[in-house]
């Protein structure tokens, strides 16, 4: 499936999918959106980025395999349930710090708990999509 | 004594990164551990005669009643003294016995994690606590039977030691647990208290079933004994520790124990007294049989334990008192009877009687071990067996009047076997002419004669004076069983009575088997005819009818096509959920309240209808595939809609990335389509419809259930001022319910593995052809 037009769109849909799909997942506090939604849109930004180019091509944008988001992912999840343990408080309570910070907003323990879910689900898809697409 | 439990266990851990250090020259501090441990419980020895109980409180899952809460009492004492004290024989002799083996660091890892497990087991004052030590000792036993695991018998026997003991484990939970919840504590001193309450509640017949499944199974009674002479696969120190002198006495122990909380019914006592005395006979005749030096042992320690449970049934003072004597009787002649055993395994490499004779010339030291160990089984006057049979009859011709008679009679024909059986296996490979086969062999190390021999003279010292061990056995260890004061003087000579009468005729018709009954293979032979109606041949048939039944059973379900499995589940939810509906009564639609259509849903139900048709009349995959794909866009719509911007965000999403899946998938699948037969299609169409159906049911259904708001508006009020967000769907998914969300990305993780691994490793197995 090479087509110029679609190689060409790709190179400046990737970013901008990346960049709408980080965007979902900081407002999805206030706003429709989310870790889960938000790693959805960035695997399918990747997803078409590798149909116009090629799966090999869109490995060496991402430099690692796909899989090791996954570990990266749980893991800043987990981080965020075990941090409040060293408050002292149960796990999985919600910090937040006291001043919003420009640009992103107020960040608590539960934007963390959101990334781990958008690394998560990222590292997911795409392991299943380009494992299959490669080797199936 | 939760340190003492601890030991054990952290150095059988410790064992993991430091066993080649063990393997070679520091292997001698291994025996140190259990001398340790029994240095410390002999310590206490005072103390619990005098009649001080120590108790130790842990808190663990206290909002359940389970705790790490310890007592020590007589019983208790009794038993860790006999655990760390056989076990520092046995980890003497083992150390010699295994010495260069491979596998020399795994197995005292098993062995520490064996006593340790045994010690919380006797310690316990937590049932629950005491069901978690029962069943590791079950599963350290497992690796220890099966210590030579490349040899198939060995695995064979420690997994039918396992299953057996393993479902007794069951039971005894489920008794315990029952148990518990009635009587409202898990706390073994409490339940004393509680013996009317729970004695005469109706559920006792079951729960008291159980428990003594328990027990029954752990303590190889009949018809759960055939697992025990299977477990002298395992290396002989370990049938030495395990089989003899400790986990067997587990189930004796867990009667002992439970006798003031449950004890004291006709049910109770005529079911222990009938298992008892049924398993000590048949055993104890088996013995006679066997030819094998370890099986004669086997079948006697079932006889012998067969022997304590008839004693707790019996339940009077004397039959208690009696119980508490012969369980340290019984286990220091039959550890000793084991190692020497082990000994003469070691030197001749075999354990055959018919080949066995005139060892004395050869061994001496060990000959001495064996004839002392066997007198005291025999129940010679001078050592400590004479003095349990001597309460063994005692306790029997003080039974009820009716009953008296046969119970002796039942207990002198077992111990006339017994007196034979022992005779065989400690005097038989000593007497008589030595083979020229065996003039060459010579001693072994002193670490591995020593054990059993010291074992064995304290069975003589025991006898000469019982006042040694008289005041723990008879008045604490028995107390803890009867509840009362048992104070009996344990006596070398009662004076020429019943008793004496009963005693010397006992070990003279058991002299008198041992020399007529000449151990061969026709007679082992003759015996293993019955094999047939054994309960061992009833249960593994059993066993292999329930793998074949769960064989067929699978394979019904799982046939590997993907297809049958849909239809599986869809057609178990289609009943399930029809079954349902149809017990709520009938659904009447109410159109009156349904918002009339606007045009934009009729458009696009119209679109999701032609994509419906498309689907199903269309030839190509990839056509119905994205047919499918413009049905979820449809529904993507009307979440937009009815205003569910998250839902419709991600079904979007969703919608696409599992269409680029499908595609993917399809593209590799050979290009025809195999149509289905008509009736297949028949059969498939109308399991859909019904699904559907019932699908749309639900929903309307759901219109007419009561409005509730409340869960929703607590959301609405809360979620900013608790968790600052203003989304009340997201803040559910990370803050209210992050829980299952943090669990739902693991479960997405595994998935992925689960595809990575499947593709990767086909293609590895390809790679090979």
């Amino acid at each position: 499936m090479k087509s110029a037009i679609l190689q060409t769109a790709t190179r400046y849909l990737l970013p901008i999918l990346l960049l709408f799909s980080f965007f979902l997942l900081l407002r999805g506090h206030y706003y429709p959106g989310g870790g889960f939604v938000g790693g959805l849109v960035a695997s399918i930004a990747f997803v078409l980025h590798s149909f116009a180019n090629g799966t090999e091509s869109t490995m060496k944008i991402l430099r690692y395999k796909p899989i090791s988001l996954i570990p990266i992912g749980l893991g800043i999840s987990a981080l965020s349930v075990v941090i409040p343990l060293l408050f002292g408080l149960p796990p999985m309570t919600g910090l937040w710090f006291e001043q919003p910070i420009p640009v992103i907003g107020m960040i608590g323990s539960s934007l963390f708990f959101d990334l781990g879910v958008y690394f998560v689900v990222i590292g997911v898809v795409l392991t299943i999509l380009f494992t299959i697409s490669l080797e199936g | 004594m939760l340190f003492t439990v601890l030991t054990g266990l952290i150095t059988s851990s410790l064992l993991v990164p430091f066993g080649k250090f063990i393997k070679t020259k520091w292997s001698i501090l291994l025996p140190f551990i259990p001398v340790l441990l029994f240095i410390v419980y002999l310590l206490y020895v005072p103390d619990v005669a005098s009649g001080t109980n120590f108790l130790q409180h842990l808190p663990w899952v206290p909002s359940l009643g389970i705790n790490l809460d310890f007592k020590l009492d007589g019983l208790s004492l009794l038993f860790a003294l006999l655990i760390t004290g056989i076990g520092s024989a046995i980890f003497f002799y083992a150390r010699t016995y295994l010495r260069g083996h491979q596998y020399y660091d795994r197995f005292f890892g098993y062995l520490l994690l064996f006593m340790s497990a045994m010690l919380g087991v006797v310690l316990s004052n937590n049932i629950i606590t005491l069901f978690i030590f029962w069943e590791l000792t079950s599963i350290s036993s497992f690796f220890l039977i099966g210590f030579n695991n490349d040899n198939a018998d060995s695995r064979k026997s420690a997994l039918t030691a396992l299953s057996i003991t393993g479902i007794g484990g069951f039971f005894l939970l489920a008794g315990l647990v029952l148990l518990g919840n009635i009587a409202g504590t898990y706390v073994i001193s409490d339940l004393v208290a509680q013996h009317n309450i729970i004695t005469s509640h109706q559920l006792y017949p079951l729960f008291v079933g159980f428990i003594l499944i328990g027990a029954f199974t752990k303590s190889a009674q009949f018809p759960f004994h055939f697992w025990l002479p299977g477990a002298m696969k395992a290396p002989t120190p370990v049938s030495a520790y395990l089989h003899s002198a400790t986990m067997v006495k587990a189930g004796i122990y867990l009667l002992a124990r439970f006798t003031p909380i449950l004890g004291n019914t006709d049910l109770w006592n005529y079911t222990l007294m009938i298992v008892g005395g049924f398993t000590m006979l048949y055993a104890a005749i088996h013995a006679l049989f066997r030819i094998d030096l370890k099986a004669i042992l086997a079948y006697s320690t079932i006889s012998a334990l067969g022997v304590l449970t008839f004693l707790l049934g019996l339940g009077s003072k004397e039959a208690i008192v009696a119980a508490s004597v012969f369980i340290l009787v019984h286990a220091l002649y039959k550890a000793t009877l084991f190692m020497v055993t082990g000994i003469i395994d070691h030197e001749t490499h075999t354990r055959d009687l018919t080949h066995l004779s005139g060892l004395r010339k050869v061994l001496a030291p060990v000959f001495i071990a064996a004839l002392l160990a066997a007198l005291s089984s025999a129940g010679v006057p001078l050592t400590f067996g004479f003095i349990g049979k001597d309460l063994i009859y005692e306790a029997t011709l003080h039974a009820p009047s009716h009953l008296a008679l046969w119970l002796t009679v039942l207990a002198v024909t077992t111990n006339v076997a017994l007196v034979a059986a022992g005779f065989m296996a400690g005097i038989k490979p000593f007497t008589g002419k030595l083979p020229q086969a065996y003039e060459k062999i010579h001693l072994p190390y002193t670490s591995m004669w020593l054990p059993p021999l010291i074992l064995a003279i304290l069975g003589l010292v025991f006898g000469c004076f019982p006042g040694l061990v008289g005041d723990l056995l008879n008045h604490r260890t028995a107390n803890s069983i009867w509840g009362g004061e048992t104070a009996m003087h344990l006596k070398i000579w009662h004076g020429v009575n019943t008793v004496l009468l009963l005693s010397l005729s006992t070990l003279a018709i058991g002299t008198f088997v041992y020399l007529i009954n000449k151990p061969s293979i026709l007679k082992l032979a003759a015996i293993e005819k019955f094999n047939r109606i054994s309960p061992q041949r009833i249960i593994t048939g059993y066993a292999y009818d329930i793998k074949r039944f769960s064989n067929w059973y699978t394979h019904l379900f799982h046939d590997g096509y993907l297809r049958s499995y849909h239809f599986k589940i869809i057609l178990f939810a289609e009943l399930l959920l029809g079954y349902k509906l149809w017990l709520s009564g009938p659904i009447s639609i109410d159109f009156s309240v349904l918002t009339p259509p606007s045009w934009y849903e009729v458009v696009i139900m119209l679109v999701l209808l032609g994509a419906l048709y498309i689907i199903v009349t269309t030839k190509s995959r990839l056509t119905s595939v994205v047919s499918t794909s413009v049905i979820g866009y449809c529904i993507c719509l009307m979440f937009v809609f009815y205003s569910a911007p998250d839902l419709a965000m991600t079904q979007f999403t969703i919608d696409t990335l599992t269409t680029v899946l499908f595609v993917l998938v399809l593209y590799k699948l050979p290009s025809f389509m195999n149509f289905a037969k008509k009736g297949i299609l028949v059969r498939d169409a109308v399991v859909a419809l019904g699904f559907g159906t019932i699908l749309a049911l639900i929903a309307l259904r759901v219109l007419y259930e009561p409005n509730t708001t409340e869960i929703s508006s607590f959301y609405g009020e809360n979620s900013y001022l608790l968790a600052k967000g203003k989304n009340v769907v997201n803040v559910i998914l990370v803050d209210y319910r992050g829980i299952d969300t943090m669990f739902e990305t693991v479960v997405l993780a595994i998935a992925a593995l689960g595809v990575y691994s499947l593709i990767k490793l086909r293609l590895k197995s390809s790679e090979k052809e």
